[in-house]
């Protein structure tokens, strides 16, 4: 199972908080599961590949290039604008 | 260290006898407050502040480890506010305590460049003229990088 993740504007954009997925071996990368969710929703194509999301594994902040295993916990947000 | 995130206000004095308390060591307290600040014309203002459960808090930790290597200071403090907040409210504190001054007020500035940049938590700002998600500033980022 991959758990995955939206927050704030891009939540509201791809009107979805997120989504549990059934772990797949050609989920090797972050990369990987993107292109995944593209397929499956064709409108989130554009929101998920703007080269300013952030993505954090087990919330820790990583890359596309990420490795993924069974279990991990992916959250796609936009650049973070606390304090 | 103690990290925070909540919808309540908080009280300077309380949080400065915190960081004060049981710590003879202790020569220098630096304390930052932040405020929810006018962002548009006219009445109503408020911002919404969402946070990632968990991350966050995570994120938190790390900074203040980072600035824990770095400079000798004893203890780090963090709140941070979610919810609903309207203009003038406090919303971000942080406090340091440290043998030393130089030590306290460069960790805690430390502390608050890297929150504005690591730490997920997203703005979104009502008004009635209009609501927007607030987005990142690039000078927030450059102030971060100074300390690479």
């Amino acid at each position: 199972m991959i758990e995955v993740k939206f927050f704030a504007s891009l939540r509201e954009q791809l009107q979805s908080e997120g989504e549990q997925l059934t772990w797949h071996s050609h989920f090797a990368t972050v990369n990987d599961l993107i292109q995944h969710l593209c397929q499956c929703h064709e409108k989130w194509h554009m929101a998920l590949n703007n080269p300013t999301i952030l993505v954090a594994v087990n919330q820790q902040l990583s890359s596309s290039d990420s490795s993924l295993k069974d279990g991990d916990e992916v959250a796609f947000f936009p650049p973070v604008t606390g304090g | 260290m103690s990290i925070r995130i909540q919808t309540a206000d908080f009280d300077l004095g309380t949080e400065y006898q915190l960081l004060r308390d049981k710590a003879y060591q202790i020569g220098a307290i630096v304390t930052f407050c932040g405020l929810v600040r006018d962002f548009d014309e006219g009445d109503g203002q408020f911002l919404e502040l969402e946070y990632y459960p968990g991350m966050t808090e995570q994120s938190l930790k790390q900074i203040i480890d980072q600035a824990k290597e770095r400079w000798q200071i004893i203890n780090a403090h963090i709140i941070h506010r979610v919810g609903k907040l309207t203009l003038g409210e406090q919303i971000v504190f942080v406090g340091v305590n440290s043998p030393h001054r130089d030590a306290a007020f460069l960790a805690s500035q430390f502390i608050m460049d890297h929150l504005k940049t690591q730490a997920p938590f997203w703005k979104r700002a009502i008004s009635k003229n209009q609501t927007y998600w607030v987005e990142a500033k690039a000078k927030d980022q450059e102030a971060k990088k100074l300390w690479e």
